[in-house]
């Protein structure tokens, strides 16, 4: 029978969520790095046990640990990550020009194809790759070089490169968004990047439409159709079906479209979830009510799911890196708030239930399907 | 001998006992101390000191004979009762938030 892992990453540490294919019982690993921020988790799916994680403080900067047994030991690896050439400037909150510096890395991307490959997402926004399974890093420079990256700039968590997405079939197409900077796409494996922002409308910037400086939360894309993406974005859910040239809103009857996490049923292309979150003002839910809302239409229609979530009194966030779906039979769909519970539907999102309620505030959700 | 002293976030991570032992040649410095750190353990490396610039990390310390000496420059010589081991080279993280 099937097995699922759920990464997760916290405020406080890592946890590792087990359960066989049936999904009714989970083991909670205790916390792996206590006291450090997880911002990412996240498997090879050429070699599942070997998971990378992202582990960093305020005190001590950024470590990226490794293991090769499926969580259970652990060991540092690379944690240089060097800007090539002199880094430069992009805009602060106030548009003034400030020097570019390494933060953290916010997300991990295993390669679909090469083992000991992985990128990086970091803050202050750039992407690394490591072909030695993280023991070095060197920048994919060729995306702050694009010409733009004088005009990006932070969103209220960082300037963080929070999404990579591998196109299945082709290693060399992958597409990446920063807050605030907007979706971009590499067509010869991270060489050069090209900006993927039309349609796109942020009443917040200047030129609401201008080619970059949009804060893009987060882009999904189904496998089976990696040129259709979808998009939360800061304010709108969109989307493109050309592989980001063009997106077009589908918000729909959304009850506000703020929000940051968005994701894809694993077997239903059109089958879309997001999470919308009062305003970016408010960051907690509508009402106090936490709803998935899903589409089957691929949007403009959307179904608010309530059941096991909690309809009242409810002020936490689900982040953008926090929603993942497994591959079994019937899709799972987890998320994980900022009050520490991760939820869980086994239905495709018609029931919910907490599979662990009181962890440490979660930042990332990650799901591994085991044989 | 000069003995030194990780906050335990850090001895977890090098897998490291409470306190630390080096012989080091005379003049013993920061960056004499912090290498011979960085050599035994190298997965410290980043945590301490900025890999490029070799910079203390903002929020980290060092202490030593009830002194601050976070902000002398790396190659100024330790006070007597470090070099002498009769007092500890402490690595602090800085106190803040709760």
């Amino acid at each position: 029978m099937s097995r699922v892992r759920v990464l997760v990453g916290t405020k406080k540490g890592a946890f590792i969520l087990n359960s066989d294919g049936t999904r009714k019982r989970w083991e909670v690993s205790q916390p792996h790095f206590p006291g450090w921020e997880l911002y990412h988790l996240k498997g090879s799916p050429l070699n599942p046990d070997r998971i990378y994680a992202s582990q960093s403080s305020g005190w001590f900067g950024q470590l990226i640990q490794r293991s090769d047994d499926g969580g259970i030991t652990w060991a540092p690896v690379g944690n240089e990550f060097a800007y090539e050439g002199v880094p430069g400037t992009h805009q602060w909150y106030d548009g003034t020009a400030h020097p570019w510096e390494f933060k953290r890395v916010w997300h991990l991307e295993p390669s679909l194809t090469e083992p000991d490959t992985v990128y990086a997402g970091v803050e202050d926004a750039a992407m690394f790759r490591s072909t030695d399974g993280g023991a070095s890093w060197h920048e994919l420079a060729g995306l702050r070089g694009h010409g733009s990256g004088s005009h990006w700039a932070p969103g209220a968590g960082g300037m963080g490169l929070h999404t990579i997405l591998i196109h299945p079939t082709n290693p060399e197409r992958l597409f990446i968004a920063i807050s605030a900077a907007g979706a971009f796409r590499t067509d010869d494996g991270g060489t050069t990047w090209k900006p993927i922002n039309r349609g796109l409308n942020s009443k917040y910037i200047p030129d609401p439409t201008a080619e970059v400086g949009h804060c893009v939360h987060r882009i999904a894309m189904h496998p089976s159709r990696p040129d259709t993406l979808f998009m939360q974005k800061h304010w709108d859910v969109m989307r493109s079906d050309d592989a980001g040239e063009n997106w077009h809103k589908i918000s729909g009857n959304l009850p506000t479209d703020f929000g940051f996490p968005i994701d894809v049923h694993a077997h239903e292309p059109e089958t879309v979830y997001v999470v919308p979150i009062k305003s970016d003002a408010e960051h907690f839910p509508l009402d106090g009510k936490l709803r998935v809302y899903r589409s089957r239409t691929g949007g403009h229609e959307w179904e608010a799911l309530t059941k096991g979530l909690p309809q009242q009194d409810c002020y936490v966030n689900v982040l953008r890196d926090a929603m993942a779906v497994d591959s079994l039979e019937d899709c799972g769909i987890y998320f994980g708030t900022t009050g520490g519970q991760v939820y869980g539907s086994f239905d495709g999102g018609d029931h919910w239930e907490p599979i662990v309620r009181d962890l440490p505030a979660v930042l990332s959700v990650e799901v591994q399907t085991l044989p | 001998m000069i003995r030194v002293i990780l906050p335990s976030p850090l001895q977890a991570l090098a897998h490291a006992g409470p306190e630390l032992h080096f012989e080091l040649a005379a003049p013993v410095t920061h960056r004499a101390v912090l290498d011979a750190v960085e050599a035994a353990y190298p997965m410290l490396r980043g945590t301490i000191r900025d890999h490029a610039t070799q910079r203390r990390r903002p929020f980290i310390r060092f202490h030593a004979c009830e002194r601050d000496l976070s902000h002398e420059p790396p190659d100024t010589p330790l006070p007597e009762g470090v070099t002498s081991g009769r007092e500890a080279y402490l690595i602090v993280g800085a106190m803040s938030g709760g």
